[in-house]
């Protein structure tokens, strides 16, 4: 599962993305917020939050309880600023 | 049309290029975002960041929200990303119509939804260090209202 971070998320993770291999505990986002947390405190810090967390899955914005598989693109950031 | 890019863009250019495709074009709505100094001039620069090929997809469909919702003849946004400084273009949004009322909420509707729901993030650097900027509550009611 390839996993992309932006803004100030991927500042605190300290990279861009990476691959995980998904383990049968994780059905959906927020599973893999869990696992990711308990990784080390950068994750913790950046996680602690859920409800500044946003996040798409193959580029298509989901709320948490999405389910995702190990084929999909997992991207977390704050909300979004444009314009 | 939806162009996410480094450089900067001619406004005349642009619409032109469309006007002189199109004579039924009776009326163009017309946004552009330029970097702000803010208070004291301490903003130095902005970085934009975007999630490229979602930002496309993103713009792509609220493009088509729009068309669907207006009588537009035609509709074009570009976006910028990376590093801008105080003055710079960020951002335009322009729609097409044969009369005005059509480009011109079209126009309206466009800048707030992509403001909400186009993934671009803003870093901002002054003397005191670097910020992203946050969701603002107004920008929420401004895309809610549609």
């Amino acid at each position: 599962m390839q996993i992309k971070y932006f803004s100030w998320v991927k500042d605190q993770i300290g990279q861009e993305s990476e691959n995980i291999t998904i383990t049968e505990q994780i059905i959906t986002v927020k599973d893999l917020i869990n696992y990711l947390k308990k990784k080390n405190d950068k994750y913790a810090k950046a996680f602690a939050d859920d409800s500044v967390i946003r996040c798409a899955v193959n580029m298509e914005v989901t709320d948490l309880n999405h389910k995702i598989s190990d084929n999909d693109e997992i991207a977390f950031f704050p909300p979004m600023t444009g314009g | 049309m939806i162009k996410v890019q480094k450089d900067d863009f001619d406004i005349n250019k642009e619409i032109k290029k469309i006007t002189s495709l199109n004579k039924n074009i009776g009326g163009t709505g017309l946004f552009i975002g330029n970097v702000r100094e803010g208070k004291n001039s301490e903003l130095k620069s902005m970085t934009l960041e975007h999630y490229p090929i979602m930002t496309e997809r993103q713009l792509e469909k609220i493009n088509n929200e729009a068309k669907a919702r207006w009588n537009l003849i035609d509709s074009l946004i570009i976006h910028r990303y990376g590093k801008l400084y105080p003055g710079d273009q960020i951002v335009l949004v322009a729609t097409f119509s044969r009369h005005r009322t059509d480009a011109l909420n079209a126009c309206e509707f466009l800048i707030d939804w992509l403001k909400t729901k186009a993934p671009f993030w803003k870093l901002e650097e002054s003397n005191q260090g670097s910020t992203w900027v946050k969701e603002r509550n107004s920008d929420l009611d401004a895309a809610n209202k549609w």
